[in-house]
């Protein structure tokens, strides 16, 4: 038995997201008392593949096919259920990226095995029963859920644990898979890289603007906060769909769920379905002119005032901040 | 070309959350259901859209019990040909997706849709479930799709960009934003639908991985600390300080 634990790299780094992942499993495979193994497929050099020793990895499997460099559920999920049946895993971790939203269900429907996507917590045992928590109703709520399964997959939220060293020595191992040229059944045509943008589901500060801020013409004080604290920015649903931010940036209840670690939310009134895709950041920061405003309720520090007064002025004291820090 | 399209029943976007005995079960009292955002706006309403572009039928499936009733007229009111209903609590996306898939093996279906996930428990897990189960592509998070002949040319999100790719049919996607813009149905579609035929199915042999124990709300906040708008090196120091986040 083992836990196996599927981390993603992104131009030869692990993501802060790898590191949850790794520190998720070994707890995992604490709790069950057997090995945690990693298994990454995009590329990376051994050094780094070796840093999951770290945080508590015994062995690190990798996966050198240049026909795996772009991304397909179905080839991952292949590749991934014959390192399962390697690993003997019976618990397999992953993170609820664009990716592993994708690949954990086809690889669940293979192993059938259970699945619980969008994990904020580690799974507790009780008797015979296997239960873990997700957020549910968009943020609403929060369900446990009881695994049946004999093989279990869990999909974690990023930022929902911090990553925590072990350090141990681990093992490197070239992981072949027994692949056919008819298993690439799609034709990937071009992958429009989102570089230098920190990616809005990963990034532990988000710097939010909503229809307050009157046009598109006006998010340079936005962009500007999100650079001077190393933020996402994000923006509330009427904004993407007149155009003034592209639609990846839109979080709530039909947009992007996101649990930074502070939230920043300039110009947004804080209606029930933006709230349901933010409130599981941990601080939530509000500027509004409107002290009615609903989004306050749900805040944990605010400032009733005019955004294009109060956020240039807070900009000056981050980056004094910033500076002196 | 035959496009099936899945619908899920959510709670209405407005809806208050809560639970009943014991916090074990979804208070459905006073709750306006509606279908699922994802699987109307963008999956329905691009099937739509290439049956009028190209011509097409369009299947809608659903997955619960005769309270879906409502959902699927409005559905078949957008504009779905027939719909097919499979009498069953959909408690666990394993099952629901072996049900489209055991019902769909025998239609032969060019291109099953839905949405990238629900707005109740968000799983993301239905569609990439059937794809696994039929072994046909998935195409996950698709923002963008056009069809020739059998060959799809598709946009999805993947970690750290977006990937444009082809595809042949069948396969399955799953729809975010950018595939289609939301419809309302028309006095015609509505008095259409009343006719068109909904089957009715008992539920294929499966089984159910996973069950929820028991929901909870999260705690109330205590209201914000206020700082004054002439005074944002307050702010800064209370989220160092403090909050402990910068
Ligand atoms: C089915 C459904 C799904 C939805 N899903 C989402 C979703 O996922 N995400 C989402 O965000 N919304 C969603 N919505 C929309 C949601 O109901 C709200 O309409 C939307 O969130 C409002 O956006 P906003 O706060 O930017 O704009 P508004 O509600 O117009 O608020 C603007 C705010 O800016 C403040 N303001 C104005 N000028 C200034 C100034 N100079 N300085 C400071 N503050 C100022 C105002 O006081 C006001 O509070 C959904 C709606 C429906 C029906």
């Amino acid at each position: 038995m083992s836990v196996l634990v599927f981390v993603e790299a992104s131009e030869g780094k692990f993501k802060k997201s790898a590191f949850e992942a790794a520190t998720y499993g070994v707890k995992v495979g604490t709790l069950l008392g057997v090995e945690t193994h990693a298994l990454c497929i995009d590329e990376a050099a051994e050094s780094e593949l070796k840093s999951l020793g770290d945080y508590g990895i015994s062995k690190v499997w990798y996966v050198n096919d240049s026909r795996l460099r772009n991304f397909d559920p179905l080839v991952y999920a292949k590749v991934i259920t014959q390192a399962e049946a390697q690993t003997n895993a019976d618990v397999l971790v992953l993170i609820q990226s664009y990716s592993g939203k994708a690949i954990a269900p086809v690889l669940a429907a293979k192993l059938r095995a259970g699945l619980v996507s969008g994990a904020i917590d580690l799974p507790v045992l009780e008797g015979n029963s296997f239960l873990v928590k997700k957020n549910v109703f968009s943020g609403k709520a929060f369900a446990t859920y009881e695994m049946h399964s004999a093989k279990k997959i869990i999909s974690l939220m990023s930022n929902s644990i911090a990553p925590e060293k072990k350090p141990i020595d681990a093992t490197v191992a070239a992981f072949k898979p027994e692949l056919e040229d008819s298993d690439f059944r799609v034709t990937v045509k071009e992958v429009v890289k989102a570089s230098g943008t920190i990616s809005l589901s990963d990034a532990e500060i988000v710097v939010s603007g909503g229809r307050g801020l009157k046009g598109p013409e006006n998010w340079g004080m936005v962009e500007e906060m999100a650079g001077i604290l190393g933020a996402a920015t994000a923006c509330s649903r009427p904004v993407a769909d007149i155009h003034w931010r592209p639609h990846t940036e839109h979080v709530g209840q039909t947009g992007v769920a996101i649990r930074p670690n502070l939230y920043i939310a300039i110009g947004i009134s804080g209606a029930i379905q933006h709230l349901a895709g933010v409130n599981g950041s941990k601080v939530m920061v509000v500027i509004n002119k409107d002290p009615e405003a609903p989004f306050f309720k749900a805040a944990d520090y605010g400032i009733v005032g005019d955004a294009f007064e109060v956020v240039p002025k807070l900009n000056e004291a981050f980056r004094k901040f910033k500076a002196g820090n | 070309m035959k496009i099936l399209v899945c619908i899920s029943k959510t709670p209405d976007t407005t809806s208050k959350i809560s639970f009943t005995d014991n916090n074990s079960k979804f208070n459905s009292d006073k709750v306006q259901f509606i279908i699922n955002p994802y699987d109307e706006w963008y999956a329905l309403v691009r099937a739509i859209e290439m049956k009028e572009q190209a011509g097409a039928t369009v299947t809608i499936m659903n997955v619960g019990s005769a309270d879906c009733d409502a959902i699927i007229r409005k559905a078949l009111a957008i504009g779905g040909d027939d719909a097919v209903r499979i009498d069953a609590e959909p408690d666990d996306a394993f099952f629901v997706a072996d049900q489209v898939a055991q019902f769909s093996k025998s239609e032969q279906y060019d291109i099953i849709m839905l949405g990238k996930e629900t707005i109740d428990y968000n799983g993301s897990q239905v569609g990439g479930m059937i794809a696994g189960l039929l072994d046909i592509p998935f195409v996950s998070l698709a923002s963008k799709m056009d069809i020739a002949g059998n060959i799809a040319s598709l946009e999805r999100d993947i970690s750290g960009g977006r990937e444009l790719l082809t595809v042949q049919t069948p396969f399955v996607i799953s729809a975010s934003k950018g595939m289609a813009e939301a419809r309302i149905p028309n006095m015609r579609g509505i008095m259409a639908a009343r006719t068109k035929p909904i089957k009715v199915l008992p539920p294929f042999p499966s089984e159910k991985l996973t069950s929820v124990k028991k929901y909870d709300l999260p705690k109330e906040k205590a209201g914000p600390r206020m700082i004054n708008a002439d005074q944002p090196e307050e702010l800064v120091a209370l989220l160092h300080n403090e909050a402990k986040v910068i």
